[in-house]
């Protein structure tokens, strides 16, 4: 009992993140059709700079701002400069710059800092605070809840509550129909891609010191977990993206606590296929199943 | 009702031989077309006419191979499209100019948010839902549930808080029950009539839109065929039997 209760924490902890990370692929699939996989190689190189300076000023919190205002800026960097550019007439193609980005971000990160693990420091404490006996959350466990509950909800409430996300929105549902109403679907289109990244970066800062640490290919395993999540809540949705992590993250802690770790990457696959399979459209679409 | 016309004379909108595509058969060629000022002129004929893609091209979703049009005495060469509405122009796409995913209010705030009067876009959002009662009952309601006619209402009454001078309306009969069409048909004259909107209107339906319309261009084949007084080509046996269908 007292480590189900452990696995369950530390499962939601974890969920947290692939959550954010989740909703990140999301806000750009809804917008562009693409599944940005390169968002787990931007994250990772915001995280670099962000922790050189860090390094360089002794302060974790300026390369923590340092990492995610980074994100939004690669962000919208990436949609100016590449994706603006792909050719829309087969959902393949950004999928594939995409993936060149990844080889890209990956190998210059290599070039700049080398190919080896490097610690990645924590702003709190990682031992978890005991009740009774039962471990339950440490602080960084308590400030990944807080943060990515900030995150949400700010951005549901620009989405839902502000005449930018309406224009979002419509953006990403119509951009031939917002244009004729005067919406700058191209800059909504810079927008999106900038606040995805900052997620993405928000939820690399928050999952890298619980990891290996950082690395070019750190985030990999992340994004498969984090993609996984987005399928499970369907892509368009951006609560089942939440869902999709915190499922995903129990998941993953019950298999590596009950079964050994080395099963977990196995069973998120087996997750994927089965919600494929089964639901294709995911646990949380309202609409009919998407081509892919 | 040409009287009337002439009374508020000067042309809104000029097109001047548009044409649209390459090639030997381009989509539009040669295009040329007058609308004047509070009038409402209905564009006719078959399938592949060239009527939706005239639209486009004045409302600037696509760009003319050769010609010009002309708003108010400026050439919109160059002008984006997300400007035109801030010129007064709104353009209502055939079909499926709702977005569904959004609800009716979000969709109608939609179509102000680019005012800079935000005290008048409120105005203008109040006054939609007067006007289209059905459309005030199911504000929170989802794009994707309203019926054919509710549709058609929404993307109206969402052109319609922007207060534009020219009304663009791609089929706005498509689907419609007759009564419903005959609802629509009457509110653009009356909105002529009221507040000098100009209305520019691409029908399949020729009765209905040759009922409400002062002038009717006819095309085929992308180019236009006839161009004259509603009454005219309603009068007019071998254009309706050539162009027209009935």
């Amino acid at each position: 009992m007292d480590r189900f209760v452990f696995l369950t924490f530390d499962g939601l902890s974890r969920g947290a993140v692939y959550a954010a990370f989740a909703l990140a692929l999301v806000l750009i699939w809804r917008a562009t059709r693409i599944v940005n996989f390169a968002q787990g190689a931007m994250a990772v190189a915001t995280a670099y700079v962000g922790y050189s300076v860090s390094a360089a000023t002794g302060s974790y919190w300026l390369g923590f701002v340092v990492a995610v205002l980074g994100g939004l800026a690669l962000g919208a960097v990436t949609e100016r400069v590449v994706m603006r550019f792909v050719d829309h007439s087969s959902h393949l193609n950004g999928v594939v710059v995409a993936l060149g980005l990844v080889l890209v971000i990956q190998g210059v990160l290599g070039m700049i800092y080398g190919n080896e693990f490097r610690p990645a420091e924590a702003p709190f404490s990682r031992d978890a605070f005991t009740v009774g006996g039962i471990a339950l959350l440490s602080r960084f466990d308590l400030f990944v809840f807080g943060a990515v509950f900030v995150v949400v909800a700010l951005l549901a409430a620009l989405f839902t509550r502000t005449s930018v996300g309406l224009r979002m929105r419509a953006s990403a549902f119509a951009p031939d129909v917002s244009r004729l109403l005067g919406v700058n679907v191209g800059g909504m289109l810079t927008l999106g891609w900038a606040l995805a990244a900052g997620v993405g970066s928000l939820a690399g800062m928050l999952v890298l010191p619980t990891e290996l640490g950082l690395h070019p290919n750190a985030m990999d395993i992340v994004f498969v977990s984090s993609f996984t999540a987005a399928v499970v809540g369907g892509l368009d949705s951006t609560i089942g993206a939440v869902a999709g992590g915190l499922i995903v993250g129990l998941l993953l802690s019950y298999v590596s606590g009950y079964l050994g770790a080395t099963v977990a990457p196995i069973a998120v696959l087996i997750l994927l296929v089965v919600v494929l399979l089964g639901r294709p459209g995911g646990l949380f679409s309202r609409s009919a199943a998407r081509a892919v | 009702m040409s009287d009337r016309t002439a009374a508020r004379s000067g042309s809104l909108l000029e097109a001047e031989q548009l044409t649209v595509g390459y090639g030997a058969a381009p989509v539009l060629r040669d295009v040329g077309l007058t609308v004047a000022q509070g009038s409402i002129t209905a564009v006719l004929g078959a399938n592949g006419a060239g009527k939706t893609t005239l639209l486009r091209t004045l409302s600037g979703l696509l760009r003319p191979t050769a010609g010009r049009v002309v708003l108010d005495g400026q050439d919109l060469r160059g002008v984006k499209v997300e400007q035109m509405v801030r010129r007064g122009v709104a353009h209502v796409p055939e079909g499926r100019g709702v977005v569904t995913e959004l609800t009716v209010d979000e969709n109608l705030r939609l179509g102000g948010l680019w005012r800079h009067d935000r005290a008048d876009a409120k105005r203008a959002l109040d006054e939609v839902y007067e006007l289209f009662e059905p459309l005030a009952r199911r504000r929170r309601f989802p794009g994707h549930q309203l019926s054919g006619g509710e549709r058609q209402m929404l993307a109206l009454g969402r052109a319609l808080v922007g207060r534009p001078r020219l009304l663009l309306l791609d089929e706005p009969s498509l689907g419609l029950a007759p009564r419903v069409t005959a609802q629509i048909m009457g509110l653009l004259r009356t909105l002529r009539d009221r507040t000098g909107l100009t209305v520019l209107l691409v029908e399949q339906n020729v009765r209905s839109a040759l009922s409400v319309a002062d002038t009717g261009i006819v095309m085929s084949l992308g180019r236009v065929v006839a161009n004259a007084d509603a009454a005219t080509l309603r009068d007019d046996e071998d254009m309706r039997h050539a162009y027209l269908g009935f």
